[in-house]
């Protein structure tokens, strides 16, 4: 990353950060009903891994996906809209936190059934080599989801059929509550899997953008020139608990203060300057930030609430729901 | 072509004649390539498209099926083969979880149009993993339609239409009609979805069936009219879209009802179409609806004890006899 590019994608990360921020207030306010699993320290692997793929690639997430939506071009304000149930939201107040999806931006969905969308991502590359493109698919998933039988049969078929496939494992060391390591039998549970279906697996530091960005650039380039998939482990933490208000005290207090001291903004900053970026342009990009997402989040509760008669539309390609005639 | 067909050789007919006009349909399952299906109902298909449409898949239920699916959210119009129809339990996440809620859940954004083919039922005493009628399985949850056709024309102008629809469909193959034989449908034959035939008319009561049920409910229809009761049967073809305006005008016509079905009587299709008579056509009605339907127990081996718990043309007969008298 040249440094224009690395501030373009530390703004990214502040404006998710922020977003996020915004989104657990308004859970707390009463304003977002349901769950929030948030991607407070997750940033830099949404932000660098997209940095590194084509507009037209294909992305898969988990219900911890508000990173990736916005990485791949959802805005705060409609993915704020969507978790506060408004006619604006991304998909139209019935998806919800875990299932913030941008199709025309490549961004596939977001599946709160931990490892289901696997699968689906060899079948977008599958589909991509089908068509003759050389478009990639890439999955976005929990370390948890590294003992789900869909993990197994989509790396397997991936590997057989050498799709142009990445799977990215977020390590951050949990499940829900439990730590990976207690429930696993190898220590590296993405990686160290990846050479039993004879394909490579890599582990990179989650928390720096461009680590991340140059390791999804090699993978997904080997990938797109038909060497098949790969399997990278990046290494993170998150910020919050689980989801909602769960306030993660299973955690080490000298483990979070090791990480926290690693926030991947604080790193990206510190890059920059290093690059000799002057403080004031950084600052100025914070912001930005500030100012775009303190609009989304007014703009967000401005919109207006769904037409109830909307429950009973788009489970039919007709855009209708009978089921008989 | 060959003036007669069998159910088998339909399914891979049918599955060709799209894929000549249609270059994104695909297939992908467990042998279903040079072996040609373990059911042989997709013989000729990798001869003819060659290994890039038809796809030999690891024993990967749920990879088969979430590929179809990204691959169908992308561009390609993927038909998937799960052996027999018990193994759907197997990938019982994308059928229950992903593929019906897709679309709903991303505001219409996504649409999935793959086929899901899959070869159901008893009646080969292959025994309780091998041999149950599931459709009833994918019938509990909105967002999938759902196709059982009982003749080799129906399977041919039911596949055009599963495979041309935008929307994601269960296709059961009957394991029980394979060898059975008919005319082969004209060139571009397709079945709209979601249409029930009245394959027998008749004024006295209304036989409602599905699939291998069709054949039994029109043998008691045969064995009835020698008693003097003409029984009218309705072949569903379909549980989503569920043709209900069929089912009504035909018990219009006849005032009573049976339902026959080979799953189990508990949460059996047939319990949905006799509510819907009870809401909305209880007037037509002369007599009580009565339902013949499987047993509720997983299917046994021996062929006088699956006989026991599927239904057959001697219990839809006795249950008519009991209706035409009251
Ligand atoms: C199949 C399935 N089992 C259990 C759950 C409940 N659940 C939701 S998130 C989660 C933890 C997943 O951990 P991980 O994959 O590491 O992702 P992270 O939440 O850390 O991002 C669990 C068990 C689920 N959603 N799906």
């Amino acid at each position: 990353m040249d440094p224009a590019e690395l501030l373009a994608a530390y703004e990214q990360m502040a404006v998710i950060r922020r977003t996020e921020k915004a989104a657990h207030d308004l859970f707390l306010q009463g304003l977002v009903k349901g769950t929030t699993h948030l991607a407070a320290g997750h940033e830099a692997i949404a932000v660098g891994a997209s940095a590194a793929l084509r507009p037209d690639d294909y992305v898969f997430a988990t219900y911890r996906g508000h990173h990736h939506a916005m990485a791949r071009g959802a805005t705060p304000e409609e993915c704020l809209a969507e978790l506060m149930s408004r006619a604006t939201g991304l998909c139209k107040a019935k998806g919800g936190s875990m299932h913030l999806t941008k199709a025309a931006t490549g961004m596939l969905g977001s599946y709160a059934i931990v490892g289901a969308h696997l699968p689906m991502a060899a079948g977008a590359a599958w589909s991509a080599r089908l068509r003759g493109t050389d478009q990639i698919a890439v999955a976005f998933f929990g370390d948890g989801a590294t003992n789900i039988g869909a993990f197994h049969e989509a790396l397997n078929l991936a590997a057989v059929w050498k799709l142009p496939v990445l799977f990215v494992c977020e390590n951050n060391l949990y499940m829900e509550y439990t730590p990976i390591a207690d429930v696993t039998a190898v220590p590296r549970p993405a990686a160290d899997r990846a050479p039993a279906y004879g394909i490579p697996g890599e582990v990179v530091d989650g928390n720096d953008v461009v680590a991340v960005q140059e390791a999804v650039a090699r993978l997904a380039g080997r990938a797109r020139a038909g060497d098949g998939p790969a399997l990278l482990e990046a290494e993170t933490y998150r910020h919050f608990g689980h989801s909602r208000a769960d306030p993660a005290t299973y955690r080490p207090a000298e483990e979070v203060e090791r990480w926290l001291k690693r926030d991947p903004l604080d790193l990206a900053r510190g890059r920059l300057v290093e690059m000799g970026m002057p403080e004031a342009v950084v600052g100025e990009a914070d912001d930005r930030a500030t100012v775009a997402v303190r609009k989304a989040v007014e703009a967000a509760k401005a919109g207006p609430a769904p037409d109830p008669r909307e429950a009973l539309t788009d489970v039919w390609a007709d855009g209708g729901a009978a089921w008989r005639t | 072509m060959a003036d007669v067909i069998s159910y088998r050789e339909a399914v891979a007919e049918g599955i060709a004649r799209e894929m000549r006009r249609d270059p994104t349909v695909v297939c992908l399952g467990e042998d279903i390539g040079e072996a040609g299906g373990v059911f042989k109902t997709t013989v000729g298909l990798r001869k003819e498209f060659g290994p890039e449409r038809v796809w030999d898949t690891p024993i990967s239920e749920q990879a088969i099926v979430g590929a179809a699916m990204g691959a169908a959210m992308t561009g390609m119009r993927p038909v998937a083969e799960i052996m027999f129809s018990d193994f759907l339990a197997c990938c019982w996440d994308y059928l229950a979880n992903e593929i019906p809620k897709v679309r709903y859940m991303t505001g219409g954004q996504v649409t999935v149009p793959l086929v899901v083919r899959t070869a159901n039922g008893g009646g080969l005493g292959f025994g309780a993993q091998h041999s149950q009628a599931t459709e009833n399985w994918a019938f509990t949850i909105p967002g999938l339609k759902i196709a059982a056709p009982a003749t080799p024309a129906d399977v041919i102008g039911m596949m055009a239409a599963a495979i041309r629809s935008d929307d994601p469909v269960v296709f059961f193959e009957h394991k029980g009609l394979l060898a059975t034989k008919g005319a082969p449908p004209p060139p571009d034959h397709v079945v709209e979805l979601g249409r029930a035939a009245v394959v027998r008319e008749g004024a006295d009561v209304t036989l409602v069936a599905l699939a291998s049920m069709v054949p039994v409910a029109l043998k008691a229809a045969e064995f009835l009219s020698g008693e003097g009761i003409e029984a009218e049967v309705v072949d569903l073809r379909c549980l989503v879209p569920l043709d209900m305006s069929t089912v009504l005008a035909s018990l219009g016509r006849t005032s009573r009802l049976v339902t026959v079905e080979e799953n189990p009587y508990q949460g059996g299709w047939g319990a949905t179409v006799v509510s819907v008579v009870a809401d909305e056509g209880f007037a037509l009605l002369d007599a009580p609806v009565r339902r013949v339907a499987g047993e509720c127990v997983p299917l046994p081996f021996a062929d006088a004890l699956e006989e026991e718990v599927i239904p057959t043309v001697d219990k839809v007969v006795a249950a008519v006899r009991g209706l035409a008298a009251y």
